[in-house]
């Protein structure tokens, strides 16, 4: 063991009054050590970013400190008034942020927010501040840097201003920098870059960095040492490989367990008859223009052409701007697209005008992404279900049987059905919106990043669900995701798209162990964990 | 929290409440404290407040008794402040709710027709619609209505155009259901909590236009208003301060009231934007 630079001793932050728990953190104590990346893994509400926050002091109004010690250099940072807090933010510890859009200026040029740390500080000229920020715009390898720093955040893209965040945290080489969930906005590739971009950091400044993240595979890549919180305590604690290949408390196993392995299903007998035929669709965005300018236009999907046959279900993988997000509301008509086909049981819903379309909507239904925008607030959860299979046609009462029936089916009780939406966790959410689509008797459903905002353990129970209703009512899904180890889960296909192009199509096992196209292999090499979890698939097979 | 929970840790709302309250009893009561009416001539005129128990506020210039014009007055100012609100709704919410949600042309159109409005200054919109109609209490109430909707139609648009990009507008177009459908059971019930902010507030406003045109003379004249007594009274300010002062306090109350119960509204309805003030 090394010299801690940071030691947190029983830390104790209390929440107001009639919060759902009295503590956001009980009793959590930890070292942080020089020059080591310690990951806190958690799912949301384990306390795992208000630790964070209590250290810089960012706690949010009603919520304080109750009672520990956090030393950093023989002081307790928690007692230090804000005049002195303010001297230690930034310039010896330093903090990034989940979302860089909302943590840069908008307003402000990426150099003068690099300059404007130094600034804070009293530190160095003006002229030496500018050519700093260039050093350091230089360092976190952002291209062309003499354009970048006069830049705009929005001219950025989300790596971009990742980098130049990081660039802002490193500013005054503080000896921590403090990570919170640095790359869950980020795709993929650009993830990985990231991470990697951190470790090359903590290798040459020699700092400590604590890194909080739900994401285990991003651990495997990145951590030395991990703490596994859950319920504001810390769960688990020790070196990454240790936690990672023995883990210790049950909970930490449920967690791992969860992760969607590189495990790649059996493939299911497929029938040849088509659920779903995409023929040359195209859909091309317009933006800006006028009587003396060409407007600026997105291929967001591009000459597509696609099958899923009865049964099936086919995975959309791709990183954000793909359009495979495009091409999935392509398909319900919630786009319509400029040329192509989507052929639904021999009616093609592109060609249908609004009183057509309405009729044969049904045909064709979706899971949303987002559990807390999909459902009406207003409404009670039976009458979510039962208004399309009334404006259907199907009499009053029986649409509200199937909607009970249905509850059960997903897991939630009748019971469920004369409650608001708010009366549910985001996982429940999620089971009342798959319920919603199977209401409607659909041909096919779409989920279009079904999964994604809800937590490992809650993901793991959906997918679970999901497996089981294909098994017994033998539904087509197109399955649109940008995470590939939840598409390897569930998938029988998976169709790779990049720049609104399908780029590779294949069964899951010729796409994950022996890839055609270069951007399929890039997908799947940055996997944050990728390696770790070959190995395990290796160990239990 | 319920709402009225969150709308009592307001103490300017809940007094704003009992005030209108107590204006809404007298209004409704009003028959019965002066079954005589406001018009009546009951004592010399000018009479000093406090000095006749019976007239506690005093005469005007005629002799006719302040208190009862006070308590019929309130009558009329509520009632053409909650119909020129209600029509304003009426006409603001259909329009701003089809701009907001079919955009293209029908928001284009519907936008430049208010803007229309817009740009003309209510009040002397206002003032030139009642002296056309003839001042009635019907055509007041129709001119501040119609002086009142641009900004409920604008904000209607906003909250529309924000809602029917969710997902569960979205959910509900793949149900298959008709886009009036959509937009009557679906997007407007969400739209309500600032709409009901805003009218009441617009009640406040109204009763102020209205106090505004009576005090012109433009007001009803078979019709015992507060802005009518005060309009009456100008020519005596200085020699009989009772007779705008009292009316101008029962304004300023019934105002005031109502846009404390507007703040309570809005801090009830959007709870999150209440943290860190206390």
């Amino acid at each position: 063991m090394s010299d801690p630079i940071l030691s947190i001793e029983q830390l104790t932050i209390d929440l107001p009054a009639g919060a759902d728990r009295p503590h956001a953190v009980e009793e959590v104590s930890f070292d942080l050590n020089k020059g080591e990346v310690l990951c806190v893994v958690g799912e949301s509400g384990s306390g795992k970013s208000m630790t964070a926050n209590a250290l810089m002091g960012l706690l949010p109004d009603g919520v304080t400190v109750g009672n520990g010690r956090a030393v950093f250099d023989g002081t307790d940072v928690l007692t230090l008034s804000e005049v002195q807090k303010q001297a230690l933010r930034g310039a010896r510890i330093g903090m990034i942020f989940q979302e860089p859009m909302t943590a840069l200026n908008p307003l402000m040029r990426i150099g003068d927010q690099i300059s404007e740390v130094f600034a804070a500080h009293n530190l160095y000229s003006k002229s030496e501040r500018r050519a700093r920020a260039l050093a350091l715009v230089k360092e976190v390898g952002l291209p062309d840097p003499e354009k970048i720093i006069r830049a705009y955040p929005f001219q950025l893209s989300g790596g971009q201003r990742q980098r130049a965040m990081i660039a802002m945290a490193l500013a005054l080489e503080p000896e921590i920098l403090i990570a919170d969930e640095p790359t869950t906005a980020l795709d993929v590739t650009t993830q990985a870059q990231i991470l990697r971009l951190i470790l090359a950091l903590r290798d040459k400044h020699g700092m400590a960095v604590m890194f909080i993240t739900h994401d285990f595979g991003v651990v495997a890549e990145i951590a030395d040492r991990v703490i596994v919180m859950r319920h504001g305590r810390i769960v688990e604690a020790g070196v990454a490989k240790r936690v990672l290949e023995a883990p210790q408390h049950e909970y930490t196993r449920a967690l791992l367990d969860a992760i969607p392995t590189g495990t790649v299903p059996d493939l299911a007998t497929v029938n040849t008859a088509p659920a779903l035929e995409i023929q040359h669709l195209n859909k091309i965005y317009r933006t800006g223009g006028g009587p003396f300018r060409a407007a600026r236009e997105v291929r967001a999907v591009n000459d597509v052409s696609l099958t899923i046959a009865k049964g099936e279900v086919l995975g959309l993988v791709g990183e954000s701007g793909s359009g495979k997000s495009t091409l999935g509301r392509a398909v319900v008509r919630l786009v319509t697209p400029d040329s192509g086909k989507v052929l639904i049981g021999g009616v093609d819903l592109a060609a249908l005008d609004e009183r057509e379309l309405r009729k044969q909507r049904h045909r064709v239904q979706m899971v949303f992404q987002d559990p807390y925008a999909s459902l009406n607030p207003r409404h009670r959860i039976v009458r979510s279900l039962s208004d399309g299979p009334i404006a259907k046609g199907v009499p009053k009462r029986q649409a509200h049987k199937r909607a009970l029936e249905l509850l059960e089916i997903v897991g939630l009780g009748a019971d469920a059905a004369t409650r608001f939406p708010h009366e549910f966790s985001g996982g429940q959410r999620q089971r009342i919106g798959i319920a919603r689509a199977l209401a409607m008797d659909p041909e096919l459903i779409i989920a279009d990043e079904a999964v994604s905002a809800l937590d490992v353990s809650i993901q793991a129970q959906v997918l679970e669900l999901l497996a089981d209703l294909r098994r017994k009512m033998g539904l087509s899904i197109l399955f649109i995701t940008h995470d590939l180890r939840v598409a390897a889960q569930v998938c029988d296909r998976i169709a790779v798209m990049q720049h609104g192009r399908l780029v590779e199509v294949g069964p899951v096992r010729e796409v994950f162990h022996a890839p055609k196209e270069a951007y399929t292999r890039e997908l799947l090499a940055a996997v944050p964990g990728a390696g770790w979890a070959v190995d395990k698939e290796d160990a239990i097979a | 929290m319920s709402f009225w929970k969150r709308f009592a840790t307001n103490r300017g709302a809940v007094i704003g409440l009992i005030i209108l309250l107590a204006v809404v009893t007298i209004a409704i009561l009003a028959p019965v404290i002066y079954p005589g009416g406001p018009w009546k001539m009951v004592q010399r005129p000018f009479l000093v407040p406090f000095t006749n128990e019976a007239l506690p506020l005093g005469t005007d210039t005629l002799g006719r008794n302040v208190a009862a014009g006070l308590v019929h007055g309130a009558r009329v100012s509520l009632l053409v402040g909650l119909v020129s609100t209600v029509m304003a709704l009426l006409i603001g919410v259909p329009l701003g709710a089809l701009a907001g949600f079919y955009g293209g042309y029908v928001d284009e159109g519907a936008m430049r027709f208010t803007e229309f409005f817009q740009t003309i200054p209510n009040f002397a919109l206002a003032i030139v619609l009642v002296a056309i109609l003839q001042p009635t209490l019907g055509s007041i109430t129709l001119a501040i209505a119609i002086v009142s909707w641009p900004p409920v139609a604008r904000l209607v648009r906003a909250e529309v155009m924000s809602l029917k990009r969710r997902e569960f507008v979205e959910a509900a177009h793949l149900a298959g259901l008709s886009n009036i459908r959509i937009l009557v059971s679906e997007v407007l019930p969400n739209a309500v909590s600032p709409i009901i902010v805003m009218a009441s507030l617009m009640v406040a406003t109204a009763i102020l236009l209205e106090s505004s045109l009576s005090f012109l003379g433009l007001g009803d004249p078979n019709i015992m208003s507060w802005g009518y007594m005060i309009g009456a009274a100008r020519t005596v300010i200085r020699s009989a301060w009772w007779l705008s002062f009292f009316p101008g306090l029962a304004i300023l109350l019934t105002v005031l009231a109502l846009n404390l119960i507007g703040e309570g509204l809005n801090d009830a309805f959007n709870p999150h934007l209440k943290k860190g003030r206390t």
